[in-house]
């Protein structure tokens, strides 16, 4: 049976990493992923897991141990953020390039500079491009279920690329919340075993990992990446059913919220989905048209998903949690235009880069914001990408 | 296998587990120093070797080609010994899940580059954790994969591509790393320092005694680069002589703490007699560079005397 708790984002995560129980994890504290080494240290006191931990010198030696042990045959996961996360760059593209279906906790944190603790997407949003599978959480509850899906994503044989589960830091890592935690049976049950095909330690194969690649192979790997990537649609899609099916609680690539009939919507990931749906509610209630699509998956994008669900929108704000500094806006905003392009062209949309270092959120940002987009919608002429709640 | 009745022949005719058809240059001092440490392994047991970014990894391991008969790991240049960390962990959890049965050893190999300078953090690290593997530097004293640029293990005066001698430089300027030391620094259970010798038996019982100790253990094994050393193919286990007759590379280990020198030269050589091998050291021979020649020598010295007294001797 599931039970009730009440859990921060933090131990939601480490508690699916308990019932989990992996081979290895090699993680280096950084704020705010630090309490997730922590509890596995924890655990490992008390006996709870058999999980070898390496407690490594940095993150970037904590990605190179994962790597080693994935690579090996086991089953590897860490947790970092920012800074951490920013260490480990160069061996995010090594992990994906050798197929290693390593699962990370990444609790969402600025970079420096100037140095911060709080949350914005800069740290994942750098990694984008790393051949990673990337999952987004609303809040605790989403952090703990997404952990529990994220094996069977990663290790399906169609698939076999490492994942990171995204949550805000503090907002969602150190706020607790009610939430439901499935008993640990199910969770054994659900993730199954890893039984890699191939495997350093096989004893009746041995194998090389991270050959030198020149030329005349080296497309050819990408090309499987890419492959790879896309079947992860199929997999994400089959491995979240199976999760609705067991434990009533839904999950697609995407959530819509109050779409029907939306004439004005914003598109966001993570916490300050929660803070929009409230404003969505209030509006709504006030008989403005508003409506909420909240990114799950953004690795791999969803960009047919994404067009079909903004169909009917007269105007949509791309909410950005980083500034890629293109000078034309975020990340989120450049791939969801591109999503929209000769799908939808008649939506009018801006990017609005908000949040940054946990600039406070709040249900009246999104009124202004949903204010600013009837002004678009009757035909003001604002501005493609504009910052919102700074003072300028 | 017992080294008083110790026979190079014996040893040699192991079979091979880094195999013909690297494209290491010939005279190179890597696979040398890769062969040797692997015939300390026993046949019956299983091995993967982590190879940090290097000549020795971009030859040897060249997609869809592997020179390796165990399972081989390269992830990138600063992290061998991380990475291999990861590797001993997994076989440490599945060995105790009951999904292995076999014995395997943990042997990482890196240059200079990615052992004294980029990796140095990672390898620290390793160690001072009590990872169970042996970490190989071969060390050619130079960033050679990538053309010859100084690391912090070149020696002082050497002309290399970003310490080039010229009429304003004298090559580099600084004294090299003592990384052995800085190894037996970590209080591992085992460091040793070696080198191609007369019949090998020094490094053939170092690798042993580094593989089959609990625990950590790191080697490091002087094997030079005729490209960057600019030498003939043939002259380098001369080279090696000479590196070990002048005292530039002693030959010891540190076995729990306890520092033993393993050879002292009968007469000791002038260091002289090393550099004059060597084309990077060409200078040092010109007129008016007397001097540099003498401070080489002062810090051989003081360096050798060093040693013997933390040898006892």
């Amino acid at each position: 049976m599931s039970r009730r708790d009440r859990l921060s984002g933090n131990e939601a995560a480490a508690t699916a990493i308990r019932q989990i129980d992996p081979d290895v994890i090699a993680a280096f504290p950084i704020t705010p992923s630090t309490e997730i080494p922590q509890y596995i240290s924890s655990f490992k006191a008390e006996g709870l897991i058999g999980t070898e931990f390496v407690t490594v010198e940095s993150e970037h030696s904590a990605m190179s141990a994962c790597i080693g042990a994935s690579a090996a045959g086991a089953r590897a996961m860490t947790a970092t953020s920012s800074a951490g996360m920013a260490l480990m760059y160069e061996l995010l593209y090594v992990a994906a390039s050798d197929r290693l279906p390593i699962v990370m906790a990444a609790v969402n944190r600025a970079l420096s500079g100037p140095i911060n603790i709080n949350a914005d997407h800069s740290d994942s949003m750098g990694a984008r491009d790393s051949g990673w599978i990337q999952i987004y959480s609303e809040n605790a509850q989403e952090a703990y279920d997404n952990m529990l899906m994220a094996n069977r994503i990663a290790e399906h044989p169609d698939v076999m690329l490492p994942i990171m589960i995204c949550q805000d830091g503090f907002i969602t890592s150190h706020a607790v919340e009610n939430i439901t935690i499935e008993d640990d049976s199910f969770v054994k049950d659900f993730v199954g075993e890893y039984n890699p095909e191939k495997y350093l330690l096989n004893p009746d194969e041995s194998l090389g990992v991270g050959p030198y690649s020149i030329s005349i192979f080296y497309m050819e790997i990408k090309r499987q990446q890419f492959e790879a990537m896309n079947n992860a649609r199929a997999v994400i899609a089959k491995v979240s059913a199976d999760f609705t099916a067991r434990t009533g609680r839904e999950y697609g690539m995407l959530e819509q919220y109050r779409m029907d009939g939306a004439e004005l919507g914003v598109l966001l990931m993570s916490s300050s989905a929660g803070t929009g749906k409230e404003a969505v509610d209030m509006l709504r209630e006030k008989g403005v048209k508003a409506g909420l699509v909240k990114i799950r998956v953004f690795r791999p994008f969803p960009a047919g998903e994404i067009a079909e669900a903004l169909r009917g929108l007269k105007a949509l704000g791309i909410m950005d949690k980083s500034d890629g500094f293109s000078g034309c806006g975020g990340p989120l905003g450049a791939e969801v235009r591109a999503a929209l392009y000769g799908k939808s062209d008649n939506i009018k949309t801006i990017n609005y880069v908000y949040g940054l270092g946990g600039r406070d959120v709040k249900v009246a940002d999104f009124e202004e914001i949903f204010a600013e987009l009837a002004a678009m919608r009757d035909g003001a002429e604002l501005p493609d990408c504009r910052y919102h709640g700074v003072r300028e | 296998m017992a080294y008083n009745t110790y026979s190079l022949k014996e040893a040699a005719n192991k079979p091979e587990r880094l195999v013909a058809g690297h494209r290491m240059c010939a005279g190179c001092g890597g696979p040398v120093a890769v062969r040797a440490v692997l015939r300390a392994l026993k046949p019956e047991d299983k091995a993967v070797v982590c190879v940090a970014t290097s000549c020795l990894e971009v030859s040897s391991c060249t997609y869809p080609y592997t020179s390796w008969r165990d399972s081989f790991l390269h992830t990138a240049f600063e992290n061998a010994a991380a990475s291999a960390s990861g590797v001993e962990a997994a076989y440490t959890a599945l060995k105790k899940r009951g999904k292995i049965k076999d014995t395997y050893k943990f042997i990482t190999f890196g240059g200079d580059g990615g052992t004294y300078d980029i990796g140095f953090q990672s390898l620290s690290g390793a160690m001072e954790r009590g990872t169970d593997m042996v970490y190989v530097c071969y060390d050619n004293e130079a960033y050679m994969n990538t053309g010859i640029q100084r690391s912090s293990s070149t020696p002082a005066f050497a002309d290399t591509t970003t310490s080039a001698a010229g009429s304003k430089s004298d090559g580099k300027p600084q004294f090299k790393k003592d990384l052995t030391k800085i190894m037996a620094a970590h209080h591992i259970p085992y460091v040793a320092q070696s080198t191609f010798i007369g019949n090998f038996k020094d490094l053939h019982r170092k690798s042993e005694t580094a593989v089959y100790t609990e625990g950590p253990a790191f080697l490091n094994v002087l094997a030079p680069c005729p490209r960057g050393w600019r030498y003939e193919a043939s002259d380098l286990m001369e080279i090696c002589k000479a590196a070990v007759e002048t005292c530039v590379w002693p030959l010891f280990e540190v076995t729990e703490g306890e520092w033993v020198l393993n050879y002292e030269p009968k007469k000791k050589l002038p260091v002289t007699e090393y550099l004059k091998l060597q084309g990077r050291f060409k200078h040092l021979f010109e007129p008016g560079n007397e001097g540099l020649i003498e401070a080489i020598q002062d810090d051989i010295d003081k360096r050798w005397e060093e040693l013997k007294s933390l040898c006892e001797m």
